[in-house]
């Protein structure tokens, strides 16, 4: 059986073709041989094989809990887990166990799901990489699959696979890589201004940022209170889909989530699109999309078109400010939620003690990289009375303009948005720390943070491999709250496509003879 | 000298009466073991996430509605940032844009002179009410150069009443101060009991000439008591205008009362102007209002804060008990105002009306200067009076039925105080207090003091 996904798992351990004991211990070898990817913070070995038993009684039972049920995920290192290490990626956070679990964590531990461990990220979710966090930057796998190695040319004599391997983007880097290299079945993100689409596309797996108040935020540390949400990365649009269920819907100690009740949907099978109407936003084909990006996004579009869809271009005005807005009320935002980072109630505490508040700007400075206490220190500027009502408010006015360009264009009859995700294929790291992380952001933002303005749901779905062997994947963007139809043109696009399979030495080995590889035309 | 015209307004916090805190689930005691009460939102622990506590946002409204403001059906949560050790998470979380009530009133009396013979009706424009989070305390131990925190306050839900600088002196903003104390505690929407920090006052005073503009003012805090409220408060107003008679400025700064001197000294902490930058909480969405007409008709009452259904259910205000005082038992206000003032004294001066053939106009007197002095002597509340309601109405009784005279009832109350348990009778039958009625008896006794003092009749009978 292919185990490909957690559906096919599911499956799979129903009727007892595998144990969640044996699939936890496969992951975990897994997790170890791949290693260099530096996915993950915390492997939670002890935990997670114990979760793995009881599952297991569960099932020897007949009485699994539910789809989730012994399926290995992980959990971005920004979620609380309780008992488990909680870093942020940051000194601020090293060492700091918490003492309760995210609603999200505490959901799929009720579910059975086994939790394997904490995953990589920048610093604070900060970042388009996954370079800037206190524990390394993550590999993308891809750098190690036969399809990259096969495509790149090594440049000089000196240069070997080390120094070659490409970014995961981010800032849910490491749980995307971890999906991407089949260390586990589904893992959680954050998303704010494109953290959980970013990554997953260069990892090539599906990425779902779901609509603001429909996933609990309760145990997620905060980047930006008005747009983060936890994201959900997997290998399909079906898996993505389950997860979902299993975490919608609202928490009493999260007051921004709706109130209304959440019905977990199974995805139909689309077979006619001709009633569907896609849009695409003409401002999406932004500076510096590759060419490569830009053809594939007109492929898709055919596609559609092809098949008896509505394609129309549409306009959303006020993309081109949604970098600069998105800069004020985010380092607005961070300035706010860093200030409990004190070193009084927990994290670290720096050793001066001339004074308290000497102590409070030794401990900030010792504990947060440039990037967090640069966002912080913009944030202040701008909520200075002076600056307040000429960066603050312009910027939730124009976060308005930006949310408004949506709703026009859905109210018009358009159904789905269809962009690309980002503007090219992953780039080496190497190349990539040539500039900084705020130029960096600004650029790999573009094409997803609007959907954070605007607080609706987006996914990306692996299309096709780059010239470079490289995933490259294409987002779809909903209405609020209409998930399911978002996600079932998603499915629908992820049948068409087929995206390949990773080809990687270290899964092919884990899952000899279980594993088979999935040949299929690939989309470009 | 050109006059000077004071002007006082104040800052009043009042600690929400709750079981649990503003926006976390944790209890609110007060002298409770240092933090013992502190959930993890409190604690500002990452993650955590602010929930509205109804009954917080009830008694405001009450409070609100107490105070004649126009409620806002939609207010706004910001935040206030400072960095200081008892507060945990770097910010505040209040309502600085659109607070839950405005534009109020509250109308208080004060005696003309020292004596309770005249009293006038003021009142005080309150600006706004707003919902906020109490900080934890902090206690500087400076022999050891440290600062120990306790964060069983912080996050205790707080209302905090503006009222406009309509006072002049120390004695209106007490007399304010006061009456806003029995509201609260009427509708049960606070304790406000400032020894135990329920209720603390901040005063803002300038002085200016008249017809000119408001001079530069002060925040006068850490005011502990009423009493102190007003020393400070007349202290600053007098220290200002010796400060611009001899030539200098009143710098925009705040004060600290000092009990111990007497006087107004400036807060260390607080030099150099502070910036809060105020920003909307993003977590807490805007907090609507219905009443009766904008309720929907299929909303859940549970979820759903009604200003008309709590004004439908608002207690007597102390004012309206005064005039019922006043109108039932035809006492002078200056009366209902003392009655009310003090905890479980007007219920005690009714119950000793109801078991008394006595005229309420005269039990007052008993109660407002006899027991009352005996009360303030022993410094016992009303609750713990050794005298009972009824054990004076039977002394009052015996007045009425002329069996005793009223210095003899003084004695037995004073007796009564001794707290023996003696009934009034008895002590009349042990003292032999009674009054003799019989003409004989009295004639007999008159001529036993003449036949014992015959010198001194013989000298008044020559002249």
């Amino acid at each position: 059986a292919c185990l490909e996904t957690r559906f096919q798992v599911a499956a799979a351990l129903k009727e007892g073709h595998v144990t969640p004991t044996e699939l936890c211990q496969r992951c975990l070898a897994l997790i170890k041989s791949t290693k260099f990817l530096n996915a993950y913070v915390t492997v939670a070995e002890e935990t997670a094989l114990k979760q793995a038993e009881e599952s297991e009684k569960r099932y020897k039972r007949g009485q699994p809990l539910g789809v989730l049920d012994g399926i290995p995920v992980a959990v971005k290192d920004n979620f609380n887990t309780a008992g488990i290490e909680t870093t942020c990626a940051s000194n601020m956070l090293k060492g700091y166990i918490s003492p309760y679990n995210a609603t999200v964590v505490q959901k799929l531990l009720d579910q059975g799901a086994v939790l394997l461990g904490k995953t990589n990220l920048d610093e604070f979710a900060m970042g388009s990489g996954s370079t800037d966090g206190v524990f390394g930057p993550v590999r993308n796998p891809w750098s190690y699959s036969r399809q990259y190695k096969e495509k790149s040319v090594p440049k000089s004599h000196s240069e070997d696979k080390e120094s070659n391997w490409v970014i995961t983007g981010g800032s849910s880097g490491g749980s995307a890589a971890a999906v991407s290299s089949f260390t586990c079945f589904a893992a959680l993100g954050s998303d704010t201004g494109g953290s959980t689409r970013n990554p997953a596309a260069h990892c090539g797996v599906v990425g779902l940022k779901p609509t603001y108040g429909l996933i609990s935020r309760h145990g997620l540390i905060p980047l930006v209170n008005s747009m983060d949400v936890p994201g959900i990365l997997a290998r399909c649009v079906d898996d993505a889909a389950v997860v979902l269920g299993s975490l919608a819907g609202h928490d009493p100690k999260d007051s921004t989530t709706i109130q209304d009740k959440f019905k977990p949907f199974d995805l139909p099978n689309l077979t006619d699109v001709s009633k569907l109407s896609i849009g695409i936003p003409k401002e999406y084909h932004a500076p510096g999309l590759s060419s490569e990006i830009l053809a594939l996004w007109s492929k898709a579009a055919d596609l559609f078109k092809d098949a008896g869809a509505k394609v129309i271009e549409v306009s959303l005005p006020h993309t081109r400010y949604s970098i600069v807005c998105y800069h004020v009320l985010c380092t607005a935002e961070v300035a706010s939620n860093m200030a409990r980072f004190d070193g009084l109630e927990y994290g670290h505490r720096s050793d001066t003690n001339k004074s308290t508040a000497s102590m409070y700007a030794a401990t900030r400075r010792e504990g947060f990289n440039d990037v967090v206490r640069g966002r912080i220190l913009s944030g202040n500027y701008f909520l200075l009375k002076q600056n307040y009502e000429n960066y603050f408010i312009k910027a939730q006015k124009v976060r308005r303009l930006i949310a408004n360009d949506f709703v026009k264009v859905f109210e018009s009859g358009v159904d789905i948005l269809l962009t690309p995700t980002t503007l090219s294929d992953a780039v080496p790291y190497m190349e990539f720390i040539k500039e900084d992380n705020r130029t960096r952001s600004a650029q790999d933002d573009i094409l997803t943070q609007a959907a954070n303005m605007a607080g609706l749901p987006a996914i990306n779905v692996p299309t096709a491999l780059s010239e470079r062997g490289l995933p490259v994947g294409l987002q779809f963007i909903g209405r609020s709250f209409q998930e399911k139809q978002l996600l079932t043109v998603a499915k629908w696009f992820e049948n068409q496509v087929k995206f390949p399979m990773i080809q990687l030495e270290e899964v092919e080995r884990h899952n000899h003879g279980v594993l088979q590889h999935q040949k299929s035309a690939s989309f470009s | 000298l050109a006059p000077w015209v004071p002007v006082v307004g104040l800052e009043i916090h009042a600690q929400i009466s709750s079981n649990s805190k503003l926006f976390s689930g944790s209890q609110v005691q007060f002298a409770a073991p240092p933090n013992s009460l502190v959930s993890f939102f409190d604690a500002s622990l990452p993650g955590t996430l602010p929930v509205l506590n109804r009954r917080c946002v009830e008694a405001a409204v009450m409070t609100g509605l107490a105070l004649n403001c126009s409620i806002n059906k939609k207010s706004l949560f910001d935040r206030k940032h400072y960095f200081y050790a008892d507060l945990p998470a770097g910010y505040q979380i209040t309502q600085q844009r659109v607070p839950i009530a405005v534009n109020g009133s509250l109308s208080y009396s004060l005696c003309i002179d020292n004596k309770m013979s005249q009293m006038v009706t003021k009142t005080v424009r309150i600006k706004q009410i707003q919902l906020e989070q109490d900080s934890g305390k902090s206690l500087h131990d400076d022999t050891r150069s440290q600062t120990l925190v306790d964060l069983n306050r912080a996050g205790v839900g707080l209302m905090e009443v503006v009222m406009e600088p309509d006072m002049c002196c120390g004695e209106e903003a007490a007399a304010a101060v006061r009456e806003l104390q029995l509201i609260l505690q009427t509708l049960g929407s606070s304790q406000a009991v400032m020894a135990e920090g329920q209720l603390r006052v901040d005063a803002n005073v300038s002085v200016h000439h008249p017809g000119e503009p408001y001079g530069v003012r002060t925040e006068v805090k850490n005011i502990n008591s009423m009493r102190f409220l007003a020393k400070a408060v007349d202290y600053e107003i007098q220290r200002q205008i010796e400060e611009l008679e001899s030539g200098g400025t009143i710098l925009n700064e705040t004060r600290a009362f000092d009990s111990k001197l007497g006087c107004t000294v400036p807060m260390r902490d607080k030099e150099g102007k502070q910036d809060y930058r105020f920003m909307p909480e993003p977590n807490l969405p805007p907090l609507i209002l219905y009443d009766a007409k904008s309720l929907p008709a299929n909303m859940n009452h549970q979820q759903v804060v009604n200003i008309d259904w709590i004004h439908e259910r608002l207690p007597d205000l102390p004012r309206v008990k005064r005039a019922r005082l006043v109108e039932r038992y035809g006492i002078l206000p200056e009366h209902s105002f003392t009655l009310l003032n003090e905890d479980g004294l007007s219920e005690f001066f009714e119950n000793v009306v109801k078991q008394t053939q006595m005229k309420p106009k005269k039990v007052i007197g008993w109660i407002l200067q006899d027991m009352l002095s005996y009360l303030k002597q022993h410094s016992l509340p009303v609750k713990e009076s050794p005298v009972s309601s009824s054990r004076l109405a039977d002394l009052l009784n015996l007045l009425e039925k002329k069996e005793i005279s009223s210095s003899a009832a003084k004695q037995v109350l004073a007796e009564l105080w001794k707290g023996e348990g003696k009934t009034p009778l008895e002590i009349v039958k042990e003292k032999k207090l009674e009054l003799i009625q019989d003409q004989k008896e009295l004639e007999q006794i008159c001529q036993a003091v003449i036949d014992g003092q015959e010198n001194e009749v013989i000298m008044m009978v020559l002249g």
